[in-house]
């Protein structure tokens, strides 16, 4: 018995056979953040006006929106689901938010607190679905990405609302202090920290990590899977809120296309750093370093006067090299004469994906 | 130990298919989109009763609805092809390339190119997803920048416009058999085939058994892999395929073109009853879907419901059908347990 479960643990945590240098610093986070300084560092040195103090400041700008959409959809991919309403919550919340002040006169604070709190219901009804009907994300988000666009759409219709209140229209991109960096790095810091620190310092965060591998395991091992989706999809309904009255603030209007297409971007830019599609795998800190990769490319990209399509071309092929890399690989590893130690590592998250799949 | 627990059915063979036609979750769909067709004419009969209004009505869909049977053979093998609106804009610029070189090319062969430039693009996703085994979604998220991307590198700011078109390849995107327009006869053929295949065929069964469960498909011996590829081919194949109906259609082709019809094909195939996470649905339920993804958004606006609901609208549809699906699951497990603890363990 004993014997049989030596290897079984070993091949479970696979990670757990390397020494702890090579566990910090050959892994897909650490690949992602090289990539960064590289392309960051080269860009410096070969892309003109890259160094300007304008460059930084327009990317945390531009940029904001996705890195705060990335924090719970790193999440929520970990736990296996996926949320692809995140940009029509944006959009709606957004509308909601102009429609409130301009045609009901709230003032700019009701109307920011109520906007969270639309985006915490439309989240609520996507955790509901997804935890307590269990239905699947997949399909689930799909229709409520064209229901929240249509409310959206319903909302404001032709109109694009604009002329907000000049205090609260400058704060967010007003610089912090003589940096270059914008007020709303700040919001933006503090919530990566705190999902940083409930994603890979709590119970909650192990849970989720869980829940990606095996739900029933999970389950079994006293996970509270249903609440713990529950939660992580009212997290992404309220962060998809405040992106909205960002975006809604920084471009002074808006209209029914507002984060139109930010699904995708968002969802690239997690699975760029590196956490798996099936769940179970995955950092907060490669993440960031995705968003901020597909950031940096695209500005020096542009100030290298290439269009917007050279930067999508290179977003899919960075995913779809990134994906071959972290499945493809370890199989082919496999098949090469190895030391005893280094087998099995693609055992964990397949096995987590088969019994997620199997499970829907 | 005689006793069979499955007997055959006593019912005659017609009253069989009668019986489970009527409990098909594609008559459901079948059913509202009829509703819809009927209010939307009772309120202004020319919607169907007018030449105009009886031929968009069928060829409308025509594009979604090969869309919707490509991504059905894909999303019943578990797996999904976020790609198909990128490969249908590739395929329409690569149509309007072949007329602005020479005017006089023949038709069908101008089809066949769309059909080839569709089914390469379908292979390559085919081959990153079948034999690197790497997750559908994120493959083809990928292809589907990577494709939108080199289109509109090609293309710019150019567009292929009604003048480059030669009169008779635009006017098939109007022509008429017995009033049925020639594209949606196209695509009708397309279902009848892929249905057929899908329902009879011994690779059609394999694509429902591979979705069920990849690791027993394997485990029996089946080639998991030819097969995911193939349907990745069809499905992008279809794809490439109207691509050329949407320029016979719009007679124009841009960067754009096809930009999100991507989830709109993925939901087509789900308001049609098909499990997301594969093995289950029919073509039929995905082609229905698309009808009624289509008809509902011309529809609304002569019901009284500003074009402007008509995305929530159609969100409420997809979610009322996961729904629907979910209580028919439930339902259904709930008959076979009782079933199993009537018919009596020893």
């Amino acid at each position: 018995m004993t014997t049989q479960q030596a290897p079984a643990t070993r091949s479970a945590y696979p990670v757990y056979s390397r020494n702890i240098v090579q566990r910090l610093l050959v892994n897909r986070e650490s690949a992602v953040i090289a990539l960064l300084v590289i392309v960051y560092v080269y860009s410096l040195v070969n892309v003109e006006f890259f160094d300007g103090p304008l460059t930084t400041y327009n990317l945390f700008k531009e940029y904001a929106p996705i890195l705060l959409m990335a924090l719970p959809m790193t999440l929520i991919i970990i736990t296996g689901e996926i949320d692809l309403s995140v940009s029509s919550t944006l959009g709606v919340c957004a509308a909601a938010c102009g429609v409130m002040v301009k045609d009901h006169g709230l003032s700019m604070p009701t109307a920011i607190v109520l906007t969270l709190l639309l985006g915490i219901v439309l989240g609520a009804v996507n955790g509901f679905l997804v935890a307590y009907v269990g239905l699947p994300s997949l399909a689930v988000t799909i229709g409520t990405l064209a229901l929240y666009r249509g409310l959206a759409e319903g909302l404001i219709q032709t109109d694009r609302i604009a002329e907000f209140p000049a205090s609260w229209q400058d704060w967010p991109t007003e610089r912090i202090g003589d940096t270059n960096i914008p007020n709303i790095m700040v919001p933006v810091v503090v919530l990566a920290v705190v999902f940083g620190l409930l994603l890979h310092f709590t119970s909650f965060g192990r849970g989720i990590y869980e829940i990606g591998l095996s739900s029933e395991t999970a389950h079994f091992s006293g996970v509270n899977v249903a609440r713990t989706k529950f939660l992580l999809f009212i997290m992404s309904g309220f962060v998809a809120a405040l992106a909205g009255i960002y975006v809604l603030l920084r471009s002074d209007s808006v209209a029914t296309d507002t984060g139109v297409g930010f699904e995708l971007k968002v969802i690239a830019s997690v699975l760029l750093g590196g956490v798996s599609i099936f769940g179970g795998r995955g950092a907060l800190h490669g993440v960031i370093a995705g968003v901020l990769l597909i950031a940096v490319l695209n500005s020096a990209l542009q100030l290298s006067n290439q269009g917007s399509e050279i930067i999508q071309i290179i977003i899919g092929l960075l995913l779809v090299v990134s994906v071959i890399a972290s499945s493809f690989l370890p199989r082919v590893r496999e098949l090469l004469p190895r030391r005893a130690m280094a087998s099995g590592p693609s055992k964990a998250p397949n096995s987590g994906d088969e019994s997620r799949k199997a499970r829907q | 130990m005689t006793d069979l627990r499955v007997e055959p059915s006593q019912q005659s063979r017609s009253a069989r298919m009668l019986g489970t036609l009527l409990r098909s979750r594609e008559l459901s769909i079948a059913i509202v989109l009829v509703l819809i067709v009927l209010a939307a004419t009772a309120r202004r009969s020319t919607f169907v009763f007018s030449g105009d209004g009886w031929r968009d009505t069928l060829l409308a869909p025509s594009i979604l609805l090969l869309l919707a049977i490509g991504q059905m053979v894909v999303i019943v093998t578990r797996n999904v092809d976020l790609s198909v609106g990128s490969t249908l804009g590739a395929t329409a610029y690569v149509t309007g390339k072949i007329f602005i070189a020479n005017p006089e090319t023949n038709v069908v062969l101008v089809f066949l190119a769309g059909l080839l430039v569709g089914a390469a693009l379908g292979a390559v996703n085919g081959l990153l997803v079948a034999f690197f085994r790497v997750p559908a979604l994120v493959v083809t998220l990928g292809t589907m920048y990577i494709f939108r991307g080199v289109l509109t590198n090609q293309i710019g700011n150019d567009r292929i416009v009604a003048g480059d078109i030669p009169a008779n390849f635009e006017k098939l995107g109007t022509q008429q058999i017995l009033t049925i327009p020639v594209l949606t006869l196209i695509g009708l053929l397309v279902l009848a085939i892929v249905g057929y295949y899908l329902h009879t065929a011994r690779g059609g069964r394999e694509l429902y058994a591979i979705g069920s469960d990849p690791d027993a498909a394997k485990l029996y011996g089946l080639n998991v892999g030819k097969r995911v590829f193939a349907a990745f081919v069809l499905c992008g194949a279809l794809a490439g395929l109207a691509g050329v109906f949407s320029v016979a259609r719009y007679a124009t082709a841009f960067a754009g073109t096809g930009r999100d019809l991507e989830l709109q094909a993925v939901a087509a195939v789900v308001i049609g009853g098909v499990a997301i996470f594969g093995g289950s649905g029919s073509v039929w339920g995905a082609a229905i879907g698309a009808f009624l993804l289509v008809t509902i958004n011309r529809a609304l606006p002569i019901l009284g419901i500003s074009d402007f609901w008509q995305g929530a609208v159609v969100g409420g549809l997809i979610i009322g059908s996961i729904v629907l699906d979910r209580v028919l699951m439930l339902r259904r497990t709930h008959q076979l347990v009782e079933a199993r603890d009537t018919t009596g363990t020893p």
